[in-house]
């Protein structure tokens, strides 16, 4: 009895240490965001600020360039979430559905992109993306964004094909739809749920992507939030609060989807891992 | 042979060859928009970016782009930069990956077992993982920095340092700072794995164990890890490959430096890329690490051979 108390008491305080290490990094940032500059470098290391105030986030969203910077992103990753999961669904239903001639060839390539270092296409690809115009433009970054999601928003949305019984394309098919028609009919319909989880993977792999977006989108007209929250960092090193505004507020669209896709974290962080 | 359906369902003979055309092309365009998709925006470049390593290409000389053979890789031979970013990538990526996988496994563990509020604890624990890594990086950067970061101030006051300053300014411990952020923000991402693997062992093992008189750390010794190890060994080596590709952390939170001591392989990369603009050294180093990669995966498929050899 008493070996079974000192395991939970031991079980609570593991979990509290978590949750500490877990939260405090993002509690500080708030906690910074939300205080007045005069009293940033007298209470510095304080755990809550004698006066808390909003002027940060007032003034990074009327003064600064961030409300464009959050355009952008909120462009680039919508369009990126959508164009790749349109284009993701179609290729895990062949995966899911077909066996075909080059199907293992498809599915290892898809696997090699998911391998090699991303950062070695950064020379390449600036080289080749200027003359075709599609540096320093949303389209630009939209596409190569697309490509490097597609493989993995394939292979997630074949477990959700796999899910789905053929039985009913089947009988559509028998009842004298075509294939494809059953596919967008029947088919697609009921992995909604897949496919909402699919495009708030995709989100947030676009909101958070740096480097290429350092490289290929340098002009502040087509930055996105982390290239402006990067210059921001080395033309300002001072203020502090307003930085962490603009950080508090690029936390919030990853937060939001992070919310819609808890349910399928395992199945999108396992999926491709275990294919080939 | 073409492609056919996978059920296997017999095609009337009637309409054949039409119908028979048409549904052996259809899996072709279901995956064609992605296929090309690849091939054009990283496969074409992959091989472009191996030609640019043996020449000699800066951004800013448009007189350059000559076949310079090997001189790239005999330059890279000679750079201390370069090797010292390969002592890094190991320190960085075996550090990275050994924290996050104890500490997500003993946090997997802890949430295997049902207490109130598990939930909502389970949201929270799992949250760093949505944090843009960007901001994982400035974050971390903010903590560390003595102006408006406790950290520095805590090390201190626990005599761990000598003084109260910017951990990442210093040469010699700077790659702490972003393998704490990797560490942070990488943990949910093991344990989610790892609490999926538990939850797939099934309960009455434990259940026939305990009726044997097996205690809680003999049942985690001869059931769970066991049943574990396979899902575990492949998480870690797609982990370690993507653990030493991954620059961001490093990028935003030291930018390399101070002086160059925190570039790993895959940062280097990019400093070389980005703030030299000499493509062509880039690219070099990039045919290197892919090379070392390669290599580690050949290693690891050998030695999986080897010991599933020995079980037999």
């Amino acid at each position: 009895m008493q070996r079974r108390v000192l395991y939970w008491i031991i079980h609570y305080a593991l979990i509290a240490l978590y949750l500490l290490f877990a939260l405090f990094p993002l509690f500080w940032l708030v906690k910074v965001a939300l205080t007045p500059n005069e009293l940033l470098y007298s209470e510095g290391i304080r755990l809550w600020p004698s006066r808390a105030s909003l002027e940060h986030f007032s003034f990074v969203l009327t003064h600064s360039d961030f409300p464009l910077f959050f355009r952008n992103s909120l462009i680039v990753s919508s369009a990126t979430a959508a164009v790749a999961t349109l284009l993701s669904s179609a290729c895990g239903y062949a995966l899911s559905r077909f066996h075909f001639r080059g199907k293992t060839l498809l599915v290892a390539l898809m696997l090699i992109t998911q391998m090699f270092p991303l950062v070695m296409l950064i020379a390449p690809m600036f080289r080749l993306l200027v003359p075709l115009g599609l540096v320093n433009s949303l389209t630009g970054l939209i596409i190569v964004y697309t490509a490097f999601n597609s493989p993995f928003a394939t292979f997630l949305m074949q477990s959700f094909f796999d899910a789905i019984p053929r039985e009913l394309e089947e009988a559509a098919m028998i009842d004298g739809a075509t294939r494809f028609g059953a596919f967008c009919r029947i088919i697609l319909p009921l992995t909604l749920p897949g496919l909402a989880a699919t495009a708030g993977f995709v989100f947030t792999a676009a909101w958070s992507e740096l480097l290429f977006a350092l490289m290929l989108n340098s002009s502040a007209q087509a930055s996105t939030f982390p290239v402006g929250l990067l210059s921001f960092v080395s033309k300002f090193s001072v203020d502090f609060g307003q930085m962490m505004a603009a950080g508090v507020l690029a936390l919030l669209p990853a937060c939001l989807f992070f919310l819609l896709i808890q349910r399928y974290l395992v199945r999108g962080l396992t999926a491709g891992a275990v294919k080939g | 042979m073409g492609a056919y359906p996978d059920e296997g369902q017999a095609e009337p003979e009637v309409n054949a060859r039409g119908r028979r055309l048409v549904s052996a092309a259809e899996p072709y365009f279901y995956a064609a928009p992605v296929l090309l998709l690849i091939l054009a925006v990283m496969l074409v470049p992959l091989a472009v970016g191996l030609s640019y390593a043996f020449r000699d290409l800066l951004l800013l000389d448009p007189s350059g782009g000559h076949f310079i053979g090997f001189d790239h890789f005999q330059e890279l031979a000679d750079d201390p930069i370069f090797r010292d970013s390969l002592l890094n990538t190991v320190v960085w990526t075996g550090a990275s990956v050994a924290l996050q996988f104890v500490l997500g496994l003993i946090l997997a563990l802890l949430l295997n077992r049902e207490f109130p509020g598990r939930r909502l604890v389970q949201a929270l624990v799992f949250l760093p993982w949505a944090v843009p890594t960007f901001l994982v990086g400035l974050d971390w950067a903010w903590l560390f920095n003595p102006v408006v970061g406790p950290l520095p101030h805590w090390l201190f006051a626990l005599h761990l340092t000598h003084d109260a300053n910017n951990l990442l300014a210093d040469p010699h411990w700077a790659l702490v700072g972003p393998i704490v952020a990797a560490v942070w923000w990488g943990i949910p991402f093991f344990a989610i794995t790892t609490l999926a693997a538990l939850q797939s062992i099934p309960q009455d093992l434990y259940e026939a164990a305990a009726i044997d008189g097996a205690g809680v750390l003999e049942q985690f010794r001869s059931i769970t890890l066991p049943l574990l190890a396979p899902t575990l060994a492949i998480t870690i080596l797609l982990r370690t490959i993507w653990v030493a590709n991954f620059a961001d952390l490093i990028v935003v939170m030291t930018n390399g430096g101070p002086a160059d001591s925190t570039q790993t392989v895959a940062s280097y990369i990019f400093t070389s890329a980005f703030r030299r603009l000499d493509f062509g050294y880039a690219s070099a180093i990039a045919t290197v690490l892919l090379l070392l990669l390669l290599l580690y995966a050949l290693a690891i498929l050998t030695l999986r051979r080897a010991m599933l050899l020995r079980h037999t």
